[in-house]
């Protein structure tokens, strides 16, 4: 992206103005990154209930006779174990096992699926589906710039959610459904979300996201629903062990060596990346994304070394203050693979050596978290 | 607590007191909010005017303290570094950051007083910049 390239607003860009939102560029997307507080939108998520405005992100529809076929083909979790009603969260693999994007992919109807993509990589995945659906009978339809998204998470979203679409609430985790709000164009809700709370992703036609976002923030008062940035749902999405793809993941890393080896289903038939796929797994990792954390006060930083047994064994993708764990937490490609948990480290921040250890993944689980049906 | 109006000010937003006390204002706190982490300088440590001494970190950023005369580290503020949120709530009071016996007592003649200081940041504002 050039300089002069114009940044993108989402339907929601004078809400977030209202409320005082720190409105930055976020891949070519004005967003807040936070209102008030990093630590108090954390904290509402975990404790009660924050919403997000991810109309940044991508819907790319997907329908025909061949949809299954396609969606198996591009896809290296088992698209053909979820029926209508269903969502998984997978991912998208290049011919050498590389990561192109990591989606979730919800079934509406028989042969009719929805797939939300990250919004940088919007683009690069619509190019690669129409590559790869070639001489396929499906059709694929870029809805991005017609919907807009606002995750609600949190142990209280469920009691909201029944306020405002209460077939919603009773979705299991990853349950998907169709559903008409404001009496217009379906919206599409997920019991998904990335923040590792329970809670769903409204995904509904542009023109009604203010009013829903509206509704939510009034019903919500007594929910203690908080409106929440980019900076929040980051810390809570490396707490709970999320990818955050083109900085954990992308396209040099495969699914294995990122810890989300359980996405690639290799019996389920071929797929693109497949080989590659089988012959490194077989081969065993040489780096592995792993988890650490701090031992001694310090805010480990995008980049920042690790040392293992006193040589540098990688740096970190993503770090952070974890306000769950109350102390610095990161993860990053270690040329160690598969390091015990308690494995002591250190991480080098501003020339020092501060006193770490190796974490078992994810770093936060929820109580709240609802179990898959 | 000291009364903002008494004290000295650089463009990169800390305070000096008339006793060498240094810390950030309370619209560098709100620009940074969420301070979680504080490292303040060594006692004795010998500083010159402009040098970083004091890293103040966010959530999602960290911020060099540039020390406001040069001297040297007499005192510094243990326990903004064991409770950071404390810049947030007194920045003028108990989340001092340090205090330095000024070695060249004219060189806080270039620092800004508070009328100076909250125009420069109104005009920081302006200009869109934080």
């Amino acid at each position: 992206m050039t300089a002069s390239a114009v940044l993108r607003r989402t339907a929601l860009y004078d809400s977030h103005r209202r409320l005082g939102g720190r409105i930055v560029d976020f891949h070519g997307w004005e967003l807040p990154v936070q209102y008030e507080s990093i630590i108090k939108e954390h904290g509402a998520v975990r404790q009660r209930c924050g919403l997000f405005d991810v109309s940044h992100m991508g819907q790319i529809f997907v329908s025909g006779p061949k949809a299954l076929e396609f969606l198996q083909k591009v896809n290296t979790n088992d698209i053909s174990t979820i029926g209508p009603g269903k969502a998984i969260y997978s991912h998208l693999a290049n011919e050498t096992g590389g990561v192109v994007d990591d989606v979730i992919v919800s079934c509406l109807a028989k042969g009719r699926y929805l797939v939300v993509v990250n919004a940088a990589t919007m683009e690069k995945d619509f190019s690669w589906f129409q590559k790869q659906a070639k001489g396929l009978d499906v059709l694929l339809e870029n809805k991005s710039d017609d919907y807009g998204m606002i995750a609600v998470q949190g142990p209280t979203a469920e009691s909201l959610i029944k306020l405002l679409a209460p077939p919603a609430a009773d979705l299991s985790r990853f349950g998907a459904l169709e559903l008409e709000l404001y009496g217009t164009t379906p919206s599409v809700i997920t019991r998904t979300g990335y923040t590792g709370e329970d809670g769903v992703e409204f995904i509904v036609p542009n023109h009604i996201v203010v009013r829903l976002w509206e509704d939510l923030m009034a019903q919500g008062q007594s929910f203690g629903v908080t409106a929440c940035g980019l900076g929040a749902r980051d810390v809570l999405r490396l707490e709970a062990g999320y990818l955050l793809y083109g900085q954990d993941v992308d396209d040099e890393h495969t699914p294995y060596e990122a810890g989300y080896g359980w996405v690639v289903k290799l019996d389920k038939g071929d797929f693109i990346g497949r080989d590659a796929l089988a012959k490194k797994k077989a081969a065993g990792l040489k780096r592995k994304l792993t988890g650490v954390r701090l031992l001694e006060r310090g805010v480990p930083r995008h980049d920042t070394p690790v040392i293992v047994d006193g040589k540098e064994a990688g740096k970190l993708c993503s770090a952070t203050f974890s306000p769950s764990m109350q102390t610095g937490i990161g993860v990053g490609y270690l040329d160690i693979p598969d390091l015990a948990a308690g494995k002591k480290c250190a991480v080098v921040l501003h020339g020092r050596e501060i006193p770490a250890e190796v974490v078992k993944m994810p770093f936060y689980k929820s109580a709240y978290l609802k179990k898959g049906a | 607590m000291f009364d903002p109006k008494s004290l000295k000010y650089q463009k990169s937003h800390e305070w000096l007191a008339a006793d060498g006390t240094v810390g950030i204002s309370d619209h560098a706190q709100k620009e940074i909010t969420d301070v979680v982490f504080v490292e303040p300088p060594k006692v004795g440590r010998k500083v010159k005017q402009g040098e970083p001494v004091a890293v103040v970190e966010s959530v999602k950023a960290a911020f060099d303290i540039y020390a406001p005369v040069s001297g040297e580290i007499v005192s510094s503020n243990s326990d903004a570094a064991k409770d950071p949120a404390i810049v947030n709530r007194e920045p003028y009071g108990k989340g001092w950051l340090f205090k330095i016996k000024a070695s060249a007592p004219t060189e806080n003649s270039v620092l800004m007083d508070q009328a100076a200081y909250e125009k420069f940041v109104a005009s920081e504002a302006a200009n869109g910049s934080h």
